[in-house]
Formats: C-alpha cells, structure tokens, sequence
C-alpha cells in the first residue's frame, strides 16, 4: 500500500454514517463481482442493478459523514483510503460470493433488515439521513423482492440448488446477529431520534425470512453463537482482500482520475 | 456465461400514461414472476417505465415472412386509407 490511510474523527453521528455506507459500499462491491460473471446475462444487469443502487447509498451517507465530520475527508477518502480496521460493515456483507445462492442468501438475510430499517429510518429526526432513507427504501425493497423470489426457487427448485440454498443459509446465519446490535454511540443517537433501534426490527425480520424459507422449503437455522466485531473494525479474512481489489488504484495513483 | 434452457419472454413496456406498451425486447427467464423482474432490470434502468407486460414468446402466433406479398402489399395502392386529408386541431394533442 503506496498511500498512507486517512484518519477519521469518528464522532456517533459519523461513526454511525461509515457503519450504514460501509455495509453498503462492500455489498455493491461484492455484487459488482458479479459482472461478467453472473449464470445468465438477466442476472448479471440484475447483480449490477442492485450494487449501483448500493454504491449510490454509500456515497451519499460518506458526503454526509464528511459534512458532519469537517476534517476535510471526503467520500473517496472514506471508500479508498481506509485500511481494513478502520471499515465499520458487517461481517455478513464482507463474506465472498460463493455460487450463486450464497449470494442471494446473503443479500436476502441483508435486505430483509435494510428494507424495514430504512423505512422507519424516513422518520429520523436528522432530514438529510431521513432522505437517504426515502430513497434506500425503494431501493431496498426490490432488492428485498428480488432476492425473495430466488430464494423460493432455488429452495424449491431442483436438490441440488435446494441444497446450495440451505448450506449458504447454514453458513451465513451466525452472521446476522450483528444486525441488531447497538452500541453506547448508536444507542445515543437512538435516544435523540435520529437513529431507529436495530432490536426492534428483530422480530420482523426473523417472521419475513420464516415465511420465506417455508415456501422455499427451507429450514431456518436455530439462532446459536452469532460472529461480531465488523462494526468496531474487526473483521474477517475477507475484507482485507477485497479491499485490495477496491483500493488498487487509488493506492497505486494516488488522486487519479480520468 | 451461457444461455440457459429458461423459456424466452417478449417484454413490452408503457413509458407514460395515455400511451400503449410497446415491446422492447426479450430476455429468458424461468417463469413469468422472474420474467417481470429481469424485465425491470433490463429494460428500465433509465426511467423508461410506468408498467410493464412480459407474454411468452411462444404464446404469440406470427405471420409468416413469406406471406408478405399477399399480406401487406395489396394496401400499397389505397392512400385514401391514411387519415392524411385532414387537419387536427392542436387541442387533440397526442395522437
């Protein structure tokens, strides 16, 4: 790595802002994978549908985060000039594409809280964070829909993709408890009404995914020890590789453009 | 990537109130649910949308290249056919 990262002054409102564009930048990062890549070409722009949609709500919650943050850091700073431990997603959207069920299941446990999320985030008492969520929900539905439909049909569909379907489920679930957690910073933004509490979603989500893994002919797996640390910056093996696709260039050029 | 064996749609789309779906293309999709959906993602990623329909290719029955002549070329000799004897008001708008 040729450019030294950035530092950032992670007070709550831009820690929480890095956390939400964070989930969202190495989610459209993971689906961008995708291109060229997809089983079928209606997939692919589909794939690349959502990690634009993805990739647009980052960037607005990293203008944001440098608005209220005032350091002179800006979004690209945030995206390319971030070491690993200092990225705030959730483990779940850092974990590799897999086969093709892995990833709607991923972007499925994602969605299904995002989607929600968002929509009561429309309430938020901070308006530019109000108005990315009105956006992000629109987004997030189809995405939520989107992955819905696969997962009914993967699961129902042949053994073998039934068996893709259940294995990626298997593999992801301890993955999601983070979702709901809340930390002191969240927890005092919470209290001032700008952010929603993540717990309270909990519940909801878990009856969305019931309902769908059950026309998918799927088994949800039993909560058990659930993996955390990506919002404080600890993170799985993974991140660091993709980071280094991401960062490539920006490392190497440092500032260029074209 | 290859083509797989899912059945080939014809997706039609209506990019504004008052006006017809007009078919834009096709795309392979294993049923209608999932036709609809790459149809969004194929097809509107512009705002080239309010609705969409996607039908089965093989629901629509075609004529036949060959059948040209006999078909189309009789009203080659009938302008009195086009409404082009007329004037329309500007207030008719759209037609």
């Amino acid at each position: 790595m040729a450019t030294t990262s950035i530092r950032v002054r992670e007070t709550p409102l831009v820690l929480y802002l890095l956390r939400r564009a964070d989930d969202a930048l190495v989610l459209g990062h993971r689906l961008s994978e995708w291109c060229g890549h997809a089983p079928m070409l209606e997939e692919d722009m589909a794939l690349s549908n959502i990690a634009l949609d993805l990739i647009g709500q980052a960037r607005s919650l990293y203008e944001y985060a440098a608005s209220c943050e005032g350091e002179g850091n800006d979004e690209n700073g945030y995206a390319y000039l971030r070491d690993a431990p200092q990225y705030r997603n959730l483990l779940l959207v850092e974990q590799p594409n897999g086969d093709f069920a892995r990833t709607i299941v991923r972007q499925l446990l994602y969605s299904a809280f995002a989607d929600p999320y968002w929509r009561a985030m429309t309430g938020s008492s901070d308006a530019t964070l109000a108005a990315v969520a009105a956006k992000s929900e629109k987004e997030s539905a189809y995405h939520l829909r989107h992955a819905a439909e696969w997962l009914i049909r993967l699961g129902d569909g042949t053994e073998e993709s039934h068996a893709r379907a259940q294995a990626a489920l298997d593999l992801l679930w301890p993955y999601t408890g983070e979702q709901f957690e809340a930390d002191v910073a969240e927890r005092e933004l919470i209290e001032l009404g700008v952010a929603v509490n993540p717990k309270g979603l909990r519940q909801g989500w878990h009856q969305t995914l019931a309902t769908l893994a059950e026309r998918a002919t799927l088994v949800l797996p039993q909560d058990g020890w659930m993996q955390h640390g990506g919002r404080s910056g600890r993170h799985s093996e993974h991140l660091g590789h993709l980071l280094t696709e991401l960062q490539h260039l920006q490392r190497t050029y440092p500032g260029a453009t074209w | 990537m290859t083509t797989p064996a899912f059945p080939l749609w014809e997706v039609l789309i209506r990019s504004r109130n008052g006006l017809a779906h007009r078919h834009v293309g096709s795309l392979h999709a294993a049923d209608a649910v999932l036709a609809l959906q790459a149809a969004r993602d194929l097809f509107t990623r512009r705002g080239e949308g309010q609705s969409i329909w996607v039908v089965p290719s093989n629901a629509i029955t075609a004529s036949d290249p060959q059948d040209k002549a006999m078909l189309f070329e009789p009203t080659a000799s009938k302008i009195y056919r086009h409404p082009t004897f007329y004037e329309v008001p500007d207030e008719v708008g759209h037609m």
